[in-house]
C-alpha cells in the first residue's frame, strides 16, 4: 500500500528536513507512527496524502507515484483514495452530522453525490452508533460522536488508506478506546490500511506495527 | 450546485450576520432610488399643483410660507388677512377669488375653510355624500377619512389651536356630509368647512341660549352673564342661535386663491398688488414652487454625493465583514483543502455566498422600492404638508 524509499522533504523556510531511506506498509495493516514532537510524523501524513511534495526519493501510495502527480491530480488523489481523521474532528459547525459525513462529496475533486452514496453513508452512521443523531449540529454531540462523524466521513468515500492524526488525542480513555475499537473495525470492514500518528503509548499494542521516528532522525544523524 | 449548498447552509446558521448584510446592502441599493423616487415625485406634485394654480393672494411677508400653506396646508403660517382681500378680487371683475381659512385643525388634519367654488377649482369629486351645505358640515379628505375610519354621517372635532388659550377657541363638532374622491394630493389629507364654520371654531361666530326671555324684555330686564351655555355643536335646533359679531369684511383668512378669468386680467390683477407699501401682495405659485424646487435640487447633489460617500463606506464595511468572516473560516478552507477540494472550490463558495446575499439584498431593495413607489403619492402629499 505504501512504499518509500530513500525520501527528503524540507520546508522551504528551512530549519526542518525528514528523512526517510525505506518505510512499507502492506495493504490492510494497521500501523502506528510514534516519536517526539517535530520528527515529521504529520508531515508524513502530508506527503502520503499529496498535500506536500517530496524533494526527493520515492513515494508510492496505492499504486499512484506522489511525485509524478500534478496538483489537480494529487488533490482527485486525495479525495477519492485518501480518508483523513483529525485530532480536532475538524467538523464544520453549520453542517448537521449527515451533511459532515457527506461533505468530502460536496467538495472533493471527481466525487459525485449520489442516492448510493447518502445510503453508505446512513449505512456508516448507523454502524458507528449515530443512529437518530445525524440530524444534530456537531454543537449538540458529545467529543466522542463527533469524533464517530470525522471517522464516518474519513470512510464515505471508500478511501485504500485512512490518516488518523492524532485521532484520540482529544477523548477521555474510555471513549478513546471505544474509538480506536471503531476505527479498527470499520477500516478491516472496508479493507483499507490505517496509518495512525498518536503519543498515546497505552493504545500501541493494538496496532500491527509501531513505525517510531526517532529512528529515522537517528538514521539521518 | 455544491458551492451554493455549503454557502446556504452557512447563511442560514449564522442567519443572524446574514440578515444584517443583506438589510444593509439592500438599505445601500434602495435608499438612492427611493430619495430619486420620492424627489421625483414631490417635484412633479409641488409644480403640478403650483401650476394649477394661477395667484395667491396674501399677507405680504414670506412669499414660500404663503404658498406652502394656501397650496399644501403646510404649518407655515403667512399673517391672516381679512375677508376684504376676497371682496377686492370681486368687486375688481377680474377674477373668481376663493378664499382660504387653514388655523386651525382636527385629529391632525387640517381644517381649511372655503367656499364651495374650492372644490370646482380643484375639480374634486366626492367618493360619498356631498359638499357642506351649512354651518357646522364638513368634508374629509380621502387620506383623511381612511386614517381616521370616518364618514359620512360621523362626526369631527376642531381641535383648540393652544392648549392655553382658555378664552379663544373652543372645540365646534361639524358633522362629516361627505368624503372626496382620493386626489394625490394635499386635499387627501384635509377637512374641508364652510369659510364662516372656520369663523365659528375661531370664536368670532357662535350660538347660545337667549340671553334674555321676551318677558325680561318686556320688563326692560337685559342682561347678559357666564351661565349662559354657548353651543360648541351646531344643529337644526340651534343654527339660527348663530350669528357673527363685526363687519364680515374683517374677519380673518389666510390667503386667497385667484382664478383669473384670462391671462390679461391676471396680468392687471397682479399689477394691483406691486405697491409696497400695500398689506397684500400677489404671488404666482408656479414661480414661488419653481425656485423652491431649483433650491432642492441643488441640495439634491450635495445629497447624491453625501449617499455616495456613506454608501461607499457601507460596502467597504460589507466587504470588510465578509473578508474577516473569510479569514474565520481558515480552519474549514485547510480541511476542505485537506480533503481534496478541487482549486475553483473555495472560490466557488465565495462566489455562491455572495451571491445568494446580493440576490436577497437586491430583492429586499426591490420590494422596498416598489413599496415606495406604490404609496408615493400618499407620501409626497404627507411630506409636503409637513411643518417646518
Amino acid at each position: 500500500m505504501i512504499d518509500v524509499d530513500d525520501l527528503r522533504f524540507a520546508y522551504a523556510g528551512g530549519g526542518f528536513e525528514l528523512s526517510i531511506p525505506r518505510l512499507a506498509v502492506a495493504p490492510g495493516e494497521k500501523v502506528a507512527v510514534v516519536g517526539p514532537s517535530g520528527t515529521g510524523k504529520t508531515t508524513l501524513l502530508n506527503l502520503l496524502s499529496g498535500i506536500a511534495v517530496a524533494d526527493a526519493g520515492r513515494l508510492i501510495v496505492d499504486g499512484a507515484d506522489l511525485g509524478a502527480l500534478s496538483d489537480k491530480e494529487r488533490r482527485a488523489f486525495r479525495a477519492n483514495r485518501i480518508g483523513f481523521v483529525f485530532q480536532n474532528f475538524a467538523l464544520l459547525d453549520y453542517l448537521t452530522a449527515r451533511e459532515n459525513i457527506l461533505y468530502p462529496y460536496r467538495i472533493g475533486s471527481g466525487l459525485r453525490l449520489d442516492d448510493t452514496v447518502r445510503e453508505r453513508a446512513g449505512v456508516l452512521a448507523e454502524a458507528c452508533g449515530l443512529e437518530g443523531k445525524v440530524g444534530r449540529r456537531p454543537a449538540a454531540l458529545s467529543q466522542g460522536e463527533q469524533q464517530r462523524v470525522a471517522i464516518c466521513r474519513a470512510l464515505v468515500t471508500e478511501p485504500a488508506l485512512i490518516l488518523a492524526d492524532e485521532a484520540t488525542g482529544n477523548l477521555d480513555p474510555d471513549t478513546k478506546t471505544l474509538i480506536l475499537d471503531l476505527l479498527f473495525e470499520r477500516a478491516d470492514a472496508a479493507d483499507a490500511t490505517l496509518l495512525a500518528v498518536t503519543h498515546d503509548h497505552e493504545l500501541l499494542s493494538r496496532f500491527d506495527r509501531v513505525v517510531d521516528f526517532a529512528d529515522f532522525r537517528a538514521a539521518a544523524a | 450546485m455544491n458551492a451554493l449548498f455549503l454557502a446556504i447552509q452557512y447563511l442560514r446558521y449564522h442567519w443572524g450576520r446574514s440578515l444584517v448584510l443583506v438589510l444593509v446592502a439592500a438599505l445601500i441599493l434602495s435608499v438612492p432610488m427611493v430619495t430619486q423616487s420620492i424627489l421625483a415625485r414631490s417635484q412633479d406634485a409641488l409644480t403640478e399643483r403650483a401650476e394649477a394654480t394661477p395667484i395667491l393672494i396674501g399677507n405680504r411677508g414670506s412669499q414660500l410660507d404663503l404658498t406652502m400653506n394656501a397650496l399644501y396646508f403646510s404649518d407655515d403660517r403667512a399673517e391672516p388677512v381679512t375677508m376684504a382681500a376676497t371682496e377686492e378680487v370681486w368687486d375688481s371683475g377680474l377674477a373668481l377669488p376663493i378664499p382660504l381659512h387653514t388655523a386651525f385643525q382636527t385629529n391632525g388634519a387640517r381644517i381649511v375653510g372655503t367656499t364651495l367654488d374650492y372644490f370646482d377649482f380643484r375639480d374634486l369629486g366626492f367618493a360619498e355624500g356631498r359638499v357642506f351645505a351649512v354651518l357646522g358640515e364638513a368634508v374629509l379628505g380621502a387620506a383623511a377619512a381612511e386614517r381616521l375610519g370616518l364618514g359620512a354621517g360621523d362626526t369631527i372635532v376642531s381641535a383648540p389651536e393652544n392648549l392655553f388659550d382658555l378664552d379663544g377657541v373652543y372645540p365646534l363638532e361639524m358633522s362629516i356630509v361627505g368624503v372626496l374622491e382620493r386626489t394625490g394630493s394635499p386635499d387627501d389629507d384635509a377637512v374641508f368647512a364652510d369659510v364662516k364654520t372656520a369663523w365659528v371654531i375661531a370664536g368670532i361666530g357662535h350660538g347660545h341660549e337667549d340671553v334674555i326671555t321676551r318677558a325680561e324684555a318686556d320688563a326692560g330686564n337685559v342682561r347678559a352673564a357666564a351661565s349662559i351655555v354657548e353651543f360648541n355643536r351646531i344643529t337644526e335646533d340651534n343654527i339660527d342661535s348663530f350669528h357673527f359679531h363685526g363687519a364680515p369684511e374683517a374677519f380673518p383668512i389666510s390667503a386667497v386663491l385667484v382664478a383669473p378669468y384670462d391671462a390679461r386680467s391676471g396680468t392687471i390683477l397682479r399689477g394691483r398688488y406691486l405697491d409696497p407699501d400695500r398689506p397684500l401682495q400677489a404671488v404666482v405659485p408656479a414661480e414661488v414652487i419653481g425656485d423652491l424646487v431649483d433650491r432642492i435640487f441643488r441640495i439634491k447633489a450635495l445629497l447624491d454625493a453625501v449617499t455616495a460617500i456613506i454608501g461607499a463606506a457601507a460596502v467597504s464595511a460589507i466587504a470588510l465583514s465578509l473578508f474577516l468572516s473569510w479569514r474565520m473560516r481558515a480552519p474549514e478552507m485547510a480541511t476542505a483543502f485537506r480533503l481534496g477540494a478541487g482549486r475553483g472550490v473555495i472560490a466557488r463558495l465565495v462566489v455562491g455566498e455572495i451571491t445568494i446575499l446580493l440576490l436577497a439584498a437586491v430583492s429586499l431593495s426591490a420590494m422596498i422600492v416598489l413599496l415606495i413607489q406604490s404609496r408615493s403619492e400618499a407620501l409626497t402629499a404627507w411630506l409636503l404638508s409637513l411643518g417646518t
